[in-house]
């Protein structure tokens, strides 16, 4: 008898202790994970959204009792049922838990909570207030019922999916056409050198569309404030070009920074070219040929080309070298000194002055030319072994003619 | 042609001094010229060989406390770091973000890429700036006298 | 001074009854005489690899992550490394090449004849161990070209049936070609190849030594004919002299070869890296390889590739044992040895070339 009630007792105590922690009852999905959409949620797409797995049910946004099986309980009104939750409904509803502080920090107490204060000061936000219901809200970028945390690689807001995200809209023409702003950002970033930063090159802090235009306040950065957003990573720019010229004068015209030279969306990888007076130069965009400023051009454009053919050289005099097993490897290892110095030629660009430039330049033709010295050397030391092989062969022909003498004179 | 036996009292004495310097010279500067590579090839280079993968980054003393040097390992940079502390630190030094070579700052007692002013830790972690990954470590043998 | 010494050493160990032999060695001299000096060609390359061996032994490390860099070491830091090294791989294709044309020499002068069969056997062993000291020595500097070559010639050697795979493990120490494939063929090339190779040379040339040098068929007929016709010179100091100038010959051939084109370092050996493209063997083994690549994947029931590798053992067994299908007169059995070598060597030409065209 005492043995039954151990028994027994022990397996209630084992079936309580399982079922502690398990997943608070959620009747809801019992008929919504079979119905068809728009009604439906899979419990296997659910699983996937953050809320659930902190322990949310359906009834904490939409409200009723998700206890109960009976529907006309479970989807009462009088127990705080919402039912669908209208667009116009979202940022209200997802701010009432998010932009609450002191409920937050009961999951997590780093996560911000100003997102929908922000969401105010954003384009989206000022034309919702207005009415607009075209506009992005939380669950146009979030996802719903499967929203995952951003830093999961499958969520709609994680950094390598927010481009697609946001050209969900802003790449439609026929859904952009009353806001009368350009679509063409996506396909001008999918060619740019940041989307290969973070999709070859898998550089998770490369900027995509939130980075320069800011994510719950997304606003595009003002004319004047653009070498700003630029400066966060390209710093030594940023206060190079403050310092000079150019800044002023295009503060004072109303021209874009950084964009004027660069473009905004399809960024490409800077080359020398675009000091050149070619299709892809820049300067002459404003500048008139022969006045100084085109000078100034040329003569950084010349520079830099000289020094970038320098370096070339000293990589082949040295590739050569090697291929003749000559001993060149601190000359190879000391190129890359050369190619610190122009790329950080490259950088004083943003200058302007080519003194400046020169000064980077100098160092970096330096290097090349001991780099190249040290391969032409080794070619000298590579002529020098012939002359050897050459003393070698001539006392070898000195005992080929002995041997050949003796032997004449043995056998006479 | 026949293997007669010749007496060498019948050759000419120059003659015979013809040959024998060609024979000797030519067996003496043939010899010189085998032996005098091999008896350089056996002394050990400057540079003693401890395989491909050690290297030695620089000798106790070389370094000043809380400051960096840049060593040769293999055909790539390295950063030898000694801290204020005593411990040294050794890892690539060539920047994650596009190759150029870091320095150690001893202000900030971090690792710093004067390109683009990317940062790392003592561990070759990336702090901040656009280097994507961390630097690579090198393993350090303990110091020997 | 030198007889003083001859003299002393005679008291001691009777020294004339042993070179006696020596004194009286002749070498027949016709029209074909030339060949006689690829012998003594071949074995002079075989010192200078166990010289330039031993002093590259000196630096080279056996590991997987040594091997390439000591070899670099050897040839960029080291005092005239390069030149160790060079001579040490060009002396290796000379060498193997030698050997080849001191073995076509006999194949054609019939020199295999009774009563030299043995020398013959021997011979062609040491032609096939010689080969064996190209391909282990041919990986020691690990780098990708040789990894492939080796990957690629040991997967053949496992095409053998029965003992195939046996043998690949065997040669691979183990499934794949690692860093065990290359101390195994260290040892190989360092140690078990030189020793089975000394043994054999000497007694080859005791061989040699004990029978004299062979005259060609079509001479021996003419001289047995006319003895008066009889032509010989002495081995000692005569032709040891020439044989002497063919040697000084050979050593500035390969201060030439190693000077004006240094052997390559290659790449070091990326495993995770792809063969590169048009992967072939040494020139030596090309003839060989390329003739598998033309045999169909499918002849009858039989695979291709096992098939050609059988063929090829046939075939070495067949050479090997060559004296013994042959008559030592002339007859017609003879003639058709001699129309089946020439097949032999035109075939080795054209495949060879024909792979290098291939590429």
């Amino acid at each position: 008898m005492t043995a039954c009630f151990a028994g027994l007792a022990g397996t209630i105590l084992l079936g309580a202790s399982l079922s502690y922690g398990q997943a608070p009852m959620n009747t809801c999905l019992d008929c919504h994970s079979v119905l068809p959409e728009p009604f439906g949620v899979t419990s296997d797409k659910f699983s996937h959204d953050i809320h659930e797995q902190k322990g949310l049910t359906c009834a904490s946004c939409h409200g009723g009792d998700p206890t109960s099986s009976d529907p006309t309980v479970a989807m009462s009104p009088k127990k705080g049922w919402k039912g669908h939750i209208d667009h116009k409904q979202v940022p209200a509803l997802c701010a009432s838990c998010h932009a609450n502080p002191v409920y937050m920090k009961t999951f997590n107490p780093s996560l911000r909570t100003d997102q929908f204060s922000e969401y105010h000061t954003s384009v989206h936000g000022q034309k919702f207030a207005t009415g607009d219901t075209k506009v992005a809200v939380c669950t146009d970028c979030h996802s719903v019922h499967d929203l995952r945390a951003p830093s999961d690689p499958l969520s709609t807001v994680n950094p390598v999916n927010v481009a697609k995200t946001c050209s969900k809209c802003h790449a439609d023409p026929d859904y952009m056409k009353p806001y009368g702003i350009p679509t063409d950002q996506y396909a001008k970033y999918n060619t740019s050198v940041h989307h290969d930063a973070m999709v070859k090159r898998g550089d998770l802090s490369a900027p995509t569309c939130t980075t320069c235009h800011g994510n719950h306040g997304a606003v595009p950065p003002g004319v004047d404030k653009v070498q700003n957003v630029c400066a966060n990573c390209h710093v030594f720019q940023a206060q190079m070009y403050q310092k000079s010229t150019h800044s002023k004068v295009f503060a004072e015209k109303g021209l874009p920074g950084c964009v004027v030279c660069h473009t905004n969306h399809g960024i490409q990888m800077p080359s020398d070219a675009m000091l050149s007076t070619g299709p892809a130069g820049v300067c002459m965009r404003c500048h008139t040929r022969g006045d100084v400023c085109d000078r100034a051009r040329e003569n950084i454009l010349n520079n830099l080309t000289t020094l970038d053919h320098n370096i070339k050289e000293a990589d082949e005099a040295l590739k050569l070298a090697e291929a003749s097993g000559m001993e060149v490897s601190a000359a190879t290892l000391n190129q890359a000194a050369a190619t610190d110095a122009i790329t950080k030629a490259r950088v004083t660009i943003h200058t302007y002055d080519p003194a400046l430039v020169n000064a980077d330049i100098q160092v970096g033709m330096k290097i090349a030319a001991a780099n190249l010295k040290a391969g032409q050397d080794a070619m000298v030391e590579r002529e020098h072994r012939r002359i050897g092989l050459g003393v070698c062969l001539i006392a070898i022909c000195f005992m080929l003619v002995g041997l050949w003498l003796y032997i004449k004179q043995i056998e006479r | 042609m026949s293997t007669g036996t010749d007496c060498p009292c019948q050759q000419q004495p120059t003659r015979r001094g013809f040959v024998g310097l060609f024979l000797g010279g030519g067996m003496l500067a043939t010899f010189a010229s085998f032996l005098y590579p091999v008896m350089r090839f056996f002394v050990p280079p400057t540079v003693a060989d401890l395989g491909g993968d050690e290297v030695v980054a620089a000798k106790v003393g070389d370094l000043k406390e809380n400051s960096g040097k840049i060593f040769k390992f293999g055909s790539r940079p390295g950063l030898l770091i000694l801290e204020a502390s005593g411990t040294y630190h050794a890892m690539s030094a060539t920047c994650t973000h596009l190759g150029c070579t870091v320095q150690y700052k001893g202000d900030t007692h971090q690792v710093w890429c004067p390109c683009h002013n990317g940062t790392y830790d003592l561990n070759g972690r990336n702090v901040s700036g656009p280097p994507p990954e961390a630097i690579g470590c090198i393993r350090r043998a303990p110091a020997r006298r | 001074m030198i007889a003083a010494l001859i003299h002393w050493l005679d008291e001691r160990l009777h020294l004339e009854g042993l070179l006696a032999p020596f004194k009286h060695k002749t070498v027949p001299q016709h029209k074909m005489s030339y060949w006689y000096f690829f012998g003594g060609i071949t074995l002079f390359l075989f010192m200078v690899q166990v010289l330039t061996g031993i002093l590259l032994l000196l630096y080279y490390h056996p590991g997987a992550n040594e091997a390439f860099e000591s070899v670099q070491y050897i040839v960029t830091q080291v005092q005239f490394g390069w030149l160790i090294r060079s001579i040490h791989s060009w002396s290796a294709n000379l060498m193997i090449f030698t050997a080849f044309a001191h073995m076509f020499s006999v194949l054609f002068l019939k020199a295999y004849r009774k009563p030299r069969e043995l020398t013959w056997v021997t011979g062609v062993l040491l032609l096939f161990l010689v080969m064996g000291f190209g391909f282990s020595g041919y990986l020691l500097p690990w780098n990708t070209l040789a990894f492939f070559a080796t990957t690629v010639g040991t997967q053949m050697a496992g095409q053998v049936p029965f003992i195939g795979h046996a043998m690949m493990i065997f040669l691979r120490g183990g499934p794949e070609v690692t860093g065990a494939t290359l101390t195994r063929f260290f040892g190989f090339h360092v140690a078990v190849l030189p020793g089975i190779v000394t043994v054999l040379i000497g007694v080859h040339l005791f061989f040699v030594q004990r029978q004299g040098m062979s005259v060609p068929p079509k001479v021996e007929a003419e001289w047995k004919k006319d003895p008066s016709l009889v032509k010989e010179m002495k081995f000692f100091p005569n032709f040891a002299l020439r044989e002497l100038m063919a040697w000084y010959v050979g050593m500035g051939m390969l201060g030439g070869l190693a000077a004006m084109f240094p052997w390559n370092l290659g790449v070091k050996v990326d495993p995770f890296a792809s063969a590169p493209a048009g992967i072939k063997p040494e020139w030596y083994f090309l003839f060989m390889y390329q003739a598998l690549k033309l045999i169909p994947s499918k002849v009858l029931i039989f695979d291709g590739e096992v098939l050609g590798i059988v063929g090829c053992g046939i075939a070495a067994t067949v050479w090997l044992l060559l004296p013994f299908f042959d008559t030592e007169k002339p007859s017609r059995r003879s003639h058709v040895i001699t129309g089946l070598s020439v097949f032999a060597l035109v075939f080795m030409i054209g495949m060879t070339i024909y792979g290098y065209l291939a590429n």
